[in-house]
């Protein structure tokens, strides 16, 4: 355990952490977004999946990783095409649909990587930015300034969306839209018209963390995200509905899975008690909801409720 | 005209079903094979003869206890989706159970598991349950959350205390446990295929949460709360009581279907790959999926649940004959879904068109009966 | 809507039902025909992912005397492979192939009630005392040691990134520690006990490298996660199981033990042919052939493959110690 509490490990498992929170962070940012006009998408896995077999290909086919990060986004996009069309037009139970969006993305991305590509081969990941200055700030620089692009444009994006949930107009509609429906309408706001910007930007954003996640991973493989678009989900009940909350939760998953990978190439964990530590992010997570548990207060009031004048 | 009239609440879901097998069809060309050939596989694989009709219900078990107990959550306003890790969860404890009972006779070990594994999966799902009801956690987080802690916790218990002791002999370290005594497996019903008592417990359970439903003041209050969030109050339930029943009961069927899956397997013995859902095969979901097209009533989510084994059963088969992956059937499954979904909205719109037309020709045939009679 | 949902299912439980009766009954082909037999294969990962499965795949795929091959791939569910392996001693398969540890459980079972099939089960020593089963390993700590000597002489810090600790990639994995320390180089390696994580494996891969590693391998189908970061960093990966040089760039991949699980199986496919099924274990290693070690895409020095041929020859003449315990 000596080993693990040396300084350069320490900074080293902090830099993991920060990385690996980036898809999290990323599909988390784009259901709160959704969430706060009051729709639920618990398909964002499937999206991701999807994101991610697009955006490897992409990379795979013409070596532009920045294509393959477009690309990814623009799946997104036509993902939440669909959710939105489902959602807003047929009013589909929020529920069953994000469901049935996982299953979609799960099975053909899987498909069209059997199909398409058929063999794992490795493409190229991102290449580190040291921010000038700021990188060479002694270990605090390590941790923090010496990442991938995607990496800041993630953790950019926290303060960027809430300034634009709190301090715009567009987010005073979101937030209306989110609460009240029925009396955002009747000042003239077009409900469907907020819900489907919040729902494509979603997905978008969704897309986006999956075409990150795979890159970065440098391949793909079936279920690549193994869950992660269901704890972004779970993350955006974490933070509170808040960009600020929902970095703190994602922080908390990366770097807890950065530790506990740490800690078995150290040899401090090994076999089967690996597995337990493996639970931890998750046992850590409910408890601090219960500790904190004023969360259900917060909850946008429309959440999961379509909206038709004249309700 | 008339025809559609009277038929749309049918034709409107049927004809979403068949856009989705069309996209499908279209793929499996795109992909260079038959899809009649595919389509004919997968319904052979499924339902042709005997055995594979079997296969079918066994696949079906765990997706219609799973589905049962979400038809009460639901109707609740519970959303569990915590169904894998609640499954994980009375396998297990099944499991623990009969190892350390071995020399019982089958009458006595079988009903005894039955109950540890309902035991297991309610106690999983009375925690998001109590974290809901009087700490407000929300219960789509800390579902999923447990989910995650079940699978490591059945990842270590297979490593280490549980673990074959011949595994440890021969050092190949499987995560699996010992073989479970002959008397615990689930009796074979018919022979030569591998239909077993779990499919018969499987129904006993949707009888019976059919029954909790209709038969029982409790299961009305259910039924209230499903139809109008606010007729709990008024129904004399306190939420609080409400939501812990949903939850339990629920992770409860969960917990049954894990009993089942181990006891009724052919390995009969609790075994994993090391990742996530190499146990449940995903029922958790499918059962959400099943409860909701069999419109949360427990009786129809049985021919729903049998779809949707077949669909995944024949899924193998359809591979193994024309070659495309059965990742496709997933997919489709979840078009199928979405297109469903969607569906119901469509059809009650054309409801309502009727209605209203239908009352305008009344009011104008009124109108003109008065002018004339005038 | 609940009511018509209802109704839909009934009609589509019962289409469904007539359309299937009225089928194809596609009768079940027995027997082998004078071309040679009929194998079926059963595997938990994809037939190419360039490790474990495809070993099998490409192994079966070199043998004569064989009519037909059928492969069921990615049935990591055991409860699911149990099903496949049935299903195909049912269409009168000759042999079927359980390729994979995990599966002895059911196969033990299903063997007992198909006593006129073969089965072979693999990575494996355990027959079951049935006369019907096979069971066959590799000896992969000996390509493993071979590996790690020459490992050893082209870099100094080694990571391992292994599975689970068990059958073939235990074996490799202590070969190529033992290999590489004989070699001089210093050794880490951790299990990250699953086959498939293919992020926990480029995470493992990722925090060696911020150790210091300048070699990297492992074993099975997770690999191709760590091979990515080998790529990335500009390091050498050497591989197992399969020729795994396509996975990356050229000149990523030094080498590759690869498994010619063919040397093994002929005889075994021989025998059925002739009628007897099984009740014996093979092993490919070094000495026949079974285990290859094939270079990747970049000019290998003479000295190098001198090394591998000398080493080679010191473990065939059990000259020096491949195994741990």
């Amino acid at each position: 355990m000596g080993e693990f509490f040396t300084i350069s490990v320490l900074i080293a498992t902090f830099a993991s952490g920060v990385r690996l929170a980036t898809p999290y962070l990323l599909a988390a940012l784009g259901e709160t977004l959704g969430q706060r006009s009051g729709v639920l998408n618990l398909g964002v896995d499937g999206v991701m999946l999807m994101g991610a077999f697009f955006g490897y290909w992409t990379v795979l086919e013409t070596g532009s990783r920045l294509l393959g990060v477009l690309i990814g986004i623009l799946v997104g996009l036509l993902m939440g095409v669909i959710y939105a069309i489902a959602t807003l037009v047929f009013k589909a139970d929020q529920g069953i649909s994000g469901i049935g969006i996982f299953l979609f993305g799960l099975g053909f991305s899987e498909l069209l990587f059997l199909e398409q590509v058929g063999t794992p081969r490795s493409i190229p990941s991102f290449e580190k930015l040291k921010i000038p200055l700021l990188g060479d700030i002694p270990k605090v620089g390590e941790i923090l300034f010496n990442h991938t692009l995607i990496v800041y444009i993630a953790i950019a994006l926290v303060p960027l969306l809430t300034w634009l949930i709190n301090s715009t107009t567009f987010g005073l509609n979101v937030r209306s839209v989110g609460e009240t429906p029925s009396a955002a309408d009747s000042l003239g706001v077009n409900v469907n018209k907020i819900r489907t910007m919040t729902i494509l930007a979603g997905n978008a954003m969704a897309g986006l963390a999956g075409a990150a996640l795979t890159i970065q991973l440098g391949t793909f493989q079936n279920n690549i995200t193994n869950g992660i678009g269901f704890i972004a989900v779970a993350l955006v009940y974490f933070g509170g509905w808040k960009p600020g909350g929902v970095l703190a939760g994602s922080l908390l998953y990366g770097l807890l899975t950065a530790i506990i990978t740490k800690w078995k190439t150290l040899g401090i964990v090994s076999g089967a008690t690996a597995s337990l530590t493996t639970m931890a992010p998750a046992v850590l997570t409910v408890i601090a909801l219960a500790v904190i548990a004023r969360r259900s207060t917060t909850t946008p009031t429309a959440l999961t409720i379509p909206f038709s004048r004249g309700d | 005209m008339i025809f559609l009239r009277k038929f749309h609440g049918l034709l409107i879901p049927l004809g979403a079903v068949i856009s989705a097998l069309a996209i499908g069809a279209l793929i499996i060309a795109i992909l260079g094979a038959n899809p009649f050939e595919g389509y004919l596989k997968l319904l052979e694989g499924a339902f042709g003869d005997g055995d594979a009709l079997a296969d079918t219900a066994v696949r079906a078990m765990p997706i219609l206890l799973v589905g049962v107990g979400i038809c009460i959550a639901f109707r609740a306003q519970v959303i569990n989706i915590g169904g894998e890790g609640q499954i994980v969860s009375g396998a297990l404890l099944s499991t623990v159970v009969a190892l350390n009972l071995p020399d019982l006779p089958a009458i006595i070990i079988i009903p005894i598991v039955v109950i540890a594994g309902i035991v297991g999966g309610g106690i999983w799902g009375a925690i998001p349950g109590a974290l809901k009801a009087y700490m407000g956690v929300n219960e789509i987080l800390s579902t999923i959350m447990l989910n995650i802690v079940a699978i490591q916790i059945m990842n270590y218990l297979l490593r280490a205390p549980l673990i074959d002791p011949v595994e440890i002999e021969r050092g190949t370290r499987i995560p699996q446990t010992e073989r479970l005594s002959e008397s615990s497996d689930l009796p074979i019903l018919i022979d030569g295929t591998r239909f077993h008592l779990g499919v018969i417990i499987a129904l006993v359970a949707a009888i019976i949460g059919w029954l909790f439903l209709w038969r029982t003041t409790l299961g009305f209050k259910v039924r209230a709360v499903g139809h109008n969030a606010n007729a709990a109050n008024y129904a004399g339930m306190p939420v609080k009581k409400m939501t812990m029943l949903a939850m339990t009961y629920s992770g409860a069927m969960c917990g049954l279907a894990g009993t089942v899956l181990v006891f009724g397997s052919q390995s009969h013995r609790l075994i994993t790959d090391g990742s996530s859902l190499g146990f449940t095969g995903s029922a958790g979901f499918n059962g959400i999926v099943a409860a909701l097209f069999g419109g949360l009533h427990p009786l129809w989510t049985i021919p729903s649940s049998f779809l949707f084994g077949g669909l995944l059963v024949g899924a193998n088969a359809m591979q193994r004959a024309i070659q495309i992956p059965s990742s496709l059937v997933v997919g489709l499954n979840g078009l199928v879904v979405i297109f469903v979904v969607c569906s119901t909205n469509i059809r009650e719109r054309i409801q309502r068109m009727i209605t209203i037309s239908e009352e305008t020709t009344q009011s104008d045939t009124f109108t003109r009966t008065r002018a004339t009679n005038g | 809507m609940k009511k018509n949902i209802r109704i839909l299912l009934a009609l589509l439980s019962v289409f469904a039902l007539i359309v299937s009766a009225c089928g194809d009954d596609d009768s079940d082909s027995s027997g082998s025909s004078d071309d040679g037999i009929r194998i079926a294969i059963v595997a938990p990962s994809a037939e190419n992912d360039l490790a474990f499965s495809q070993s099998i795949v490409d192994g079966v795929g070199r043998l004569t005397g064989v009519s037909e091959v059928a492969i069921t791939p990615g049935t990591f569910i055991v409860e699911e492979a149990a099903t496949a392996i049935r299903d195909y001693a049912e269409d009168g398969y000759d042999l079927v192939i359980a390729h994979g540890s995990q599966y002895g459980g059911p196969l033990q079972e299903i063997a007992a009630d198909f006593p006129d099939t073969a089965f072979a089960w693999g990575t494996a020593v355990d027959t079951f005392g049935l006369p019907n089963v096979s069971a066959y390993t590799a000896a992969s700590n000996e390509g493993g040691f071979v590996l790690g000597q020459l490992a050893a002489s082209i870099g100094s810090n080694v990571g391992i990134v292994g599975p689970i600790a068990v059958g073939d990639a235990k074996l490799y994995v202590d070969g190529f520690q033992l290999g590489a320390e004989a070699g001089g180089a210093s050794v880490n390696v951790t299990y990250i006990e699953s086959f498939s994580d293919v992020a926990l494996a480029s995470e493992t891969a990722a925090a060696f490298v911020e150790n210091g590693a300048d070699i990297l391998t492992g074993t099975a189908q997770m690999t191709v996660g760590a091979i990515g970061v080998a790529e990335q960093e500009g390091i050498l990966w050497f591989g197992t199981q399969s020729n795994q040089t396509s996975a990356a760039a050229d000149g990523v991949v030094a080498a590759s033990q690869v498994y010619h699980w063919e040397v093994a199986l002929q005889s075994l496919v021989n025998d059925i042919s002739s009628g007897q099924l099984g009740g014996n274990t093979y092993e490919i290693n070094l000495s026949n052939g079974g285990l290859v070690i094939e270079w990747g895409n970049w000019d290998v020095p003479n000295n190098l493959s001198d090394l591998v041929d000398s080493v080679s020859q010191s473990v065939i003449n059990s000259e020096v110690t491949t195994t741990v315990g």
